[in-house]
């Protein structure tokens, strides 16, 4: 690990008084700067909080926030509360993944563009079907606004590169 | 700034709600998540801005002699999100629908320096009624808002503005006018039961901690409001998270408990900031930290996110995770009143439940029982979604009928005729009409739903219309549980996903009648021997659509059909010759290229190529598509 990376670590360790009740807490905020949660990271937060690795990848497991892979540039969520459900969101879920030739087992493109996955429901009910990219909520979506999203999308990466 | 004395706070009270009422006119822009996802940031910035161009006094902060200026804020969540973002001016009560950027000039020059209503952004019913005021929507007409009560009426962000209307009133009220048994007695006497699900009488739990002999006790808010379609909790920790907060405080006053935690989903960031700032705003005003309004009482409130685990609603799991665990229930006794937080007694209730105790306090608890059935007393907030004219956030008395809800409140059912209801989210159940009983006019509340299958649950209510597909439906939880079920105990982990594997045979049309035996029989086995709630309840839905849906279940198994026409797997899509023009814009459409045929000639759909996405159907302007 890089010495300019242990030191945000630490830094983030020193805000929770490297206490093991707040290792959730931690976790959020490596994976807040990280999109994802290192590997080797984990093993330093758990030798800093001294406990097991074993304990600390169990509650990285556990939760469904915490991810061990990295995520793509745009992280879009798909929201599948019920509410989104019966308004159809599967087939905005279908059309992203078959848009971007992703599926559940392969959840992020080659280029670490996208990462396409589902989320209970974020509480925009009243929007169904949503879905959000990068946190930015996009209402009532449809299949072909989905499409015209990730048209959207890649041209605002492609004018950035 | 630090208010030492419950004389200071009724001062300060004082003079918050002077200032509040010099302002000639107030702006409340909805700034719950549904309105802002639908742009209503960026309608408060440009009224902002508008304002300062034109030199008109605004005020976006309570200050202390702010005369005739026009207030600007953020207020939590309106209720009406179907009709979102939604704006409000007072003191007229004018409530504005979908506005837009765009509107903002309009709304400057008429509504703030005129007098006058802007016609085309009232709301407006299906017979093209119009009404001016919010309190004359039918929507809002027949709700009681008690837990709801300054939702979206306050600025969300602003301590002085809770003050102002009463806030921390009854905090200071339990502190100085009433012993730990006397609040026990009085939320006892009222008969609060539990907002998230279980209905526990809440004044039997807070005197099981009062009487333990532990010295540490804990406070904890469960805010892991995890059910799809439920967002009740979200908007009044981002509505009126002060209100979250006096209702924790009591609670520890009453079971003497000098440490708290709100543990709020990570889904929530809003949520979670709002209730940031509230509670350092709280301490910095002696209302949190030590020696709360100099009584000598001391309340430590913390928030602890928790990181998407639907399990962790149930309270072991919560506590659990909070400790910084793998968030997994543990066997019962002790029980959290015990053993809870840390392993000390804990008082957990739920968000709603918590902002019910203030105004108990302050009316006392024989008001509370003029609300409601018997045993059943109170009101309950609903998240009213699915495929109902008017989705949003309600607040009825107890007992009120699902017709009452869905028709009047609701605005009817929307795209279809009405089917069912599901409540209570993956752990409650379906409510309907059918033959033997209709259940819209069932009363709502713990005992009358209990009766029939279902459960109040937080308060998610789903609306289905005829084209939803009950078994389907069953399997969209089952498959919500399996994925959330911790994995501790085995009828919980093999179970629902056994149950879920059958689900999905019978909507992809390989299920038998053996299936459903299996179902009913696994169902059984899993309500009575799972660890705890998640995986007691995980079958309901299945044993109340089973119950209610039978005939649906047997056309899948039998006849291969699927009634509602949502199955894929047992639909096909065709095009009718007759009524096909050949305009090829379905062959166009098909994202698999599965149509073919010539120009102004009928075209045919490729059965063995078709993925049944149904983009064809939704293209055709002719109806010439039909699944069958």
């Amino acid at each position: 690990m890089e010495s300019n990376e242990q030191i945000k670590i630490n830094r983030i360790l020193d805000d929770y008084n490297y206490d093991p009740a707040l290792v959730i807490a931690i976790m959020q905020e490596v994976q807040k700067d990280y999109r994802y949660l290192p590997e080797e990271l984990l093993c330093y937060i758990a030798r800093q909080l001294k406990i097991s690795e074993a304990k600390v990848y169990g509650v990285a497991t556990f939760y469904e926030n915490f991810s061990l892979d990295p995520k793509g540039k745009y992280l879009i969520k798909i929201c599948d509360g019920t509410a989104c459900h019966v308004r159809k969101s599967i087939p905005i879920l279908e059309e992203f993944r078959k848009q971007l030739k992703l599926s559940e087992a392969k959840p992020t493109t080659d280029d670490m563009l996208f990462t396409v996955e589902t989320v209970s429901c974020l509480g925009a009910c009243g929007l169904a079907p949503v879905c959000t990219v990068n946190d930015k909520v996009y209402p009532a979506m449809t299949p072909v606004k989905a499409r015209d999203l990730i048209e959207k999308l890649k041209e605002e990466a492609h004018a950035n590169q | 700034m630090r208010i030492n004395s419950r004389e200071e706070l009724e001062l300060r009270r004082g003079e918050f709600k002077a200032s509040l009422d010099s302002q000639s006119k107030q702006i409340l822009i909805c700034a719950g998540t549904g309105c802002v996802a639908g742009g209503s940031l960026d309608i408060y910035e440009k009224l902002k801005e508008l304002m300062e161009e034109n030199d008109i006094a605004c005020s976006v902060v309570l200050e202390k002699e702010p005369h005739d200026t026009i207030g600007l804020k953020k207020s939590g969540c309106h209720g009406f999100c179907e009709m979102g973002p939604l704006l409000r001016i007072e003191p007229m009560g004018w409530l504005y629908i979908k506005v837009k950027v765009e509107d903002c000039e309009e709304i400057i020059k008429k509504s703030i320096l005129g007098n006058e209503v802007i016609d085309r952004l009232v709301y407006q019913d299906k017979e093209s009624r119009s009404y001016q005021k919010q309190d004359e929507i039918p929507f809002y007409r027949q709700q009681t808002r008690v837990a709801l009560e300054h939702c979206g009426h306050i600025n969300a962000e602003s301590i002085k503005e809770y003050i102002a209307v009463g806030g921390y009133h009854a905090a200071s009220k339990a502190l100085f006018d009433m012993t730990p048994e006397q609040i026990v007695n009085e939320i006892s006497d009222s008969s609060l039961r539990g907002r998230g699900g279980g209905g526990f009488p809440t004044g039997r739990k807070w005197g099981q901690v009062l009487k333990q002999d532990e010295e540490s006790r804990y406070v904890v808010c469960n805010g892991d409001e995890g059910d799809p379609g439920a967002f009740m909790d979200r908007s009044m920790m981002e509505g009126d998270p002060h209100r979250v907060i006096e209702g924790m405080l009591i609670a520890a006053i009453a079971t003497k408990a000098h440490n708290g935690y709100i543990y709020v989903r990570a889904e929530y960031p809003l949520a979670v900031s709002r209730l940031e700032i509230a509670i350092q705003k709280a301490t910095e005003r002696g209302l949190l930290g030590k020696n709360i309004l100099g009584s000598g009482f001391d309340f430590d409130l913390k928030i602890s996110q928790g990181a998407g685990a639907f399990v962790c609603g149930e309270g072991s799991a919560l506590t659990s995770s909070i400790e910084g665990n793998r968030g997994m229930p543990r066997v019962k006794p002790p029980r959290t009143v015990e053993q809870g937080l840390f392993g000390k007694p804990t008082v957990l209730n739920n968000v709603e439940t918590f902002c019910n105790v203030p105004p108990i306090i302050n009316n006392g608890a024989q008001w509370y029982k003029t609300m409601g059935p018997k045993n059943n007393h109170g009101t309950k907030a609903f998240a009213l979604t699915g495929n109902v004219n008017n989705t949003g956030l309600i607040e009825v008395p107890m007992g009120t009928t699902l017709r009452e809800v869905i028709f009047d409140i609701g605005g009817g059912v929307k795209g279809g005729e009405f089917k069912a209801v599901q409540i209570g989210g993956p752990s409650g159940g379906c409510l309907c009409l059918n033959a033997e009983e209709s259940h819209l006019d069932l009363a709502m509340d713990f005992d009358s739903l209990k009766k029939v299958g279902a459960m109040i649950g937080s308060g998610g209510l789903v609306v289905m219309n005829d084209q939803s597909c009950m078994v389907e439906v069953a399997r969209f939880f089952m498959d919500f549980t399996q994925n959330e079920s911790c994995g501790k105990c085995i009828p919980c982990r093999e179970g629902t996903r056994r149950m879920l594997e059958l689900l999905t045979d019978i909507t992809s049309g390989r299920g038998t009648m053996e299936h459903i035996e299996l179902l009913e029989d696994l169902a059984d086995t899993i309500s009575e021997t799972a660890l705890c709630g998640l995986g007691k309840t995980a079958a309901s839905p299945v044993i109340s659509t089973l119950k209610y849906f039978r005939d649906e279940y047997i056309a899948h198994v039998v006849d291969k059909k699927c009634p509602a026409g949502e199955c894929k797997a047992l639909l096909s899509i065709i095009i009718d010759p007759d009524l096909c023009k050949g305009c090829s814009k379905c062959a166009r459409m098909c994202p698999v290229d599965a149509i073919h045929g010539e120009i102004k000639k009928p075209f045919t759909i490729d059965q063995s190529k078709c993925i049944k996405c149904g983009t064809c159907l939704d293209g055709c302007k002719f109806n010439a598509i039909i699944q069958a």
